[in-house]
């Protein structure tokens, strides 16, 4: 599967480093603390791009032609900054794991880029993509199948040490494993203990324990408790914030429980279909959506409060998200959009603040990809 | 499959034909266990509860409490072994099904009482068209021919708002979304209009957008026809959303019983009120999220006395040694709450204090 992918893919995309330009990177380290410089005075750590991912579609088994392409993601640009959490919400589908696979560098790029501390990490490869890959790092959905069965806990949360030796010298990697245990708040007795003598919230501490190893800038934390159970998800919520404080870190996390995305992320954006339609900070998302996409999205959620039902505005989207291989033209969400005009079609909306609100100081003026941007107040429309 | 005859299988019972009347469903004191090599594993331990006509039963816990092997214990489609059921009565319209023989079961599962399952991927057969498996509740329960259950089957697609039923009955259960698929899971169930429906987690699978569609769907058509419906959750926002009443289970019993509005205001028991903590609310934003401490029990060795003691903050020397059997609430001057029970022994303190 993946070989003919990377086969068709355009050649611009491929990540095309000459050993000069690797050289450059390492000798100097002086713009490497410079870069650092940039970041403590409030630069992004991460800018993403136009970020681009085309899955190409092929026919023929000997001679393979490119039929089409899964738009999986389709343009995408963000900030972060650092200590700063980013929420990523939308539907199944709608390309919000395929942004973390490119951040870790575990896809390439069809086009775009991404920014680490100024650097472009889409062009990079070798020992720069492996120094780079160190500050950012994955927790993963399932506690369940993204431990090895076979490995000791031990063995998991010290694998990192393996590809990074210089983090922890060999003697040292059992007592920073053991500490690593004990920050995530299990008993670092456990450490020679398999996956399967642990709950669910305890295998996911493990594999946040895993993603800490290294002491990374960057978490990318894709669903990390929508595979736990309610009261055990309060718990890991709270570890997670509590780490982010301690260490200093930055998180993108993606999930789909909005009440959850909002309770930890300083900022949401809010992607459908391969693109963004809405960012801004947590109070504008929820409280002043201006994108239909949104609203519908937290219309749609449950409240978990009884008297809320009989009087709640819901907004019933019909339909299903279309097929990211054959997207609407124009805006993508016109196609279950109850405002959808002609305009719609023919001009595809750009993320960016609506007009009617440029200059004022209104919560509503928050960066949102659609034509008739307004606000309306969903959550509290009672 | 055998086929059952079609003349003794005419769904023709409906209400009031039986001698025995009552609840549409009651369970009573129903234990089930299961037999593995470390032990016995006590899944259901005790428990009660009613479901009347055209009455939503949310029931409420985490994974391991039981619920769904509650569900399967009415269905009839526990594996035995390694399942036992050691006591306990189900009665459908006062009827105990636990005694029926297994051809009297077999025409009650689908025609009167049919279940709607988490992950429709899953529980469609891939190599069969949906046609072909709605249609067959018609042919096995009421011997239409193949082209009489088709036709019937694309009204079904149709009534649960299947766009192009009729160029769709012969497709795949792949060829379908998520949300379509869900969709089919619910046409099945009701098929032969059935007087309780048992969801099982029907949109743990699906998202928000979906999801909303989907219940929509279930709670309409749960009015026309009125069903009884059981619907099995942990997502707190659903049940607030389509119950009338709620159980919350937790290893294995259920620890408190209330309707709906109440047992949002006032929670009578520890683990619910931790539950309503856990959510994240507006204005605990950037503090830390109240957390139920602790892991679910194992049931091969669920604690003595109340098995919820080793998380509880509330819990006593009484809660480690005696067991709080599921007692009704009242008002704290002693007027009756219909409808409410808890298995605390502070239950007072709880919903008064």
């Amino acid at each position: 599967m993946a070989d003919p992918t990377k086969a068709d893919e355009p050649q611009d995309a491929m990540p095309n480093v000459s050993d000069v330009e690797v050289a450059e990177v390492h000798s100097e380290e002086e713009a490497v603390a410079a870069l650092d410089a940039n970041v403590e005075r409030g630069e992004p750590i991460l800018q993403v791009r136009n970020l681009v991912k085309h899955f190409p579609l092929t026919q023929g088994i000997v001679i393979k032609r490119q039929i089409g392409a899964v738009k999986a993601v389709d343009g995408v640009s963000f900030d972060l900054h650092q200590g700063e959490t980013l929420g990523i919400v939308g539907e199944s589908g709608c390309g919000k794991s395929t942004v973390a696979k490119l951040l870790m560098s575990l896809e390439t790029a069809t086009a775009g880029e991404v920014f680490y501390k100024g650097q472009d990490i889409t062009r990079l490869s070798g020992r720069a993509l492996k120094a780079v890959r160190r500050n950012i790092q994955m927790i993963f959905q399932d506690p369940y199948t993204s431990l090895n069965p076979r490995m000791t806990v031990g063995d998991i949360i010290g694998e990192p040490f393996d590809i990074h030796p210089e983090v922890a010298p060999k003697g040292d990697r059992r007592r920073k494993v053991m500490d690593l245990l004990d920050v995530v708040g299990l008993n670092p007795e456990y450490i020679n203990r398999y996956p399967h003598q642990f709950s669910g919230g305890q295998r996911q501490r493990i594999g946040i324990a895993r993603g800490l190893a290294l002491n990374p800038e960057i978490i990318i934390c894709d669903e990390p408790v929508s595979a736990l159970d309610v009261s055990v998800q309060a718990q890991v919520i709270n570890l997670m914030a509590r780490l982010q404080d301690e260490f200093n870190l930055s998180y993108i996390f993606i999930a789909h429980d909005l009440s959850i995305v909002r309770h930890i992320s300083d900022r949401v954006g809010v992607m459908y279909l391969g693109k963004m339609a809405e960012v801004g900070t947590d109070e504008q998302i929820y409280e002043y959506p201006t994108h239909p996409y949104t609203q519908a999205l937290l219309s749609a959620v449950p409240v978990p409060d009884p008297e809320a039902r009989e009087h709640r505005d819901r907004i019933i989207l019909t339909g299903d998200v279309p097929s990211p291989a054959n997207p609407p033209s124009g805006c993508r969400f016109r196609t279950r959009c109850w405002k959808a005009q002609d305009k719609c079609a023919q001009e595809e909306p750009l993320l960016a603040i609506p007009e009617r609100f440029k200059g004022s100081d209104t919560p509503a003026a928050h960066e949102s990809a659609c034509h008739f941007a307004e606000v309306k107040d969903v959550v509290h429309a009672a | 499959m055998t086929i059952i005859d079609p003349t003794d299988a005419v769904p023709a019972q409906r209400p009031g034909d039986h001698e025995n009347t009552g609840p549409l469903l009651e369970v009573r004191d129903l234990h089930v266990e299961f037999q593995t090599r470390e032990g016995v594993v006590k899944a259901v331990n005790g428990v009660n509860y009613t479901v009347d006509s055209g009455e939503t039963l949310a029931v409420l816990g985490e994974s391991g409490s039981g619920k769904s092997v509650t569900a399967q214990a009415i269905m009839g489609i526990l594996d035995m072994p390694p399942a036992r059921i050691p006591q306990g009565e189900i009665r459908f319209y006062g009827q105990d099904m636990l005694t029926m023989g297994a051809e009297e079961r077999r025409k009650l599962r689908g025609a009167r009482i049919a279940m709607i399952f988490q992950d429709a991927l899953s529980s469609l057969n891939p190599v069969l068209s949906v046609g072909f498996q709605l249609g067959e509740m018609f042919r096995v329960h009421q011997g239409m021919s193949r082209k009489q259950a088709k036709a019937k089957s694309i009204e079904l697609m149709d009534r649960v708002k299947i766009p192009a039923a009729a160029a769709r009955v012969n497709d795949y259960p792949h060829q379908f979304s998520g949300g379509m698929r869900q969709r089919i899971m619910i046409a099945m169930a009701l098929a032969l209009e059935p007087d309780l429906i048992i969801a099982d987690e029907p949109t743990t699978a699906l998202d928000v957008t979906v999801q909303a569609q989907v219940m929509d769907l279930l709670a309409e058509l749960q009015r026309e026809y009125r069903m009884g419906l059981i619907l099995i959750t942990h997502d707190l926002g659903v049940v607030a959303d389509v119950a009338d009443k709620i159980a919350v289970m937790y290893a294995g019993r259920i620890v408190e019983t209330a309707p709906v509005h109440e047992l949002y205001k006032r929670p009578a028991h520890p683990y619910t009120r931790g539950l309503l903590d856990s959510i994240p609310r507006l204005d605990q934003k950037g503090q830390e999220l109240y957390a139920i401490q602790g892991l679910p029990p194992n049931l091969l060795k669920v604690p003595q006395g109340c098995a919820f003691n080793p998380r509880c903050d509330k819990a006593q020397d009484i809660c480690r040694t005696e067991f709080p059997p599921l007692v009704p609430v009242t008002e704290a001057d002693g007027t009756e709450l219909p409808g409410r029970a808890s298995a605390c022994h502070f239950w007072k303190e709880t919903i008064h204090g």
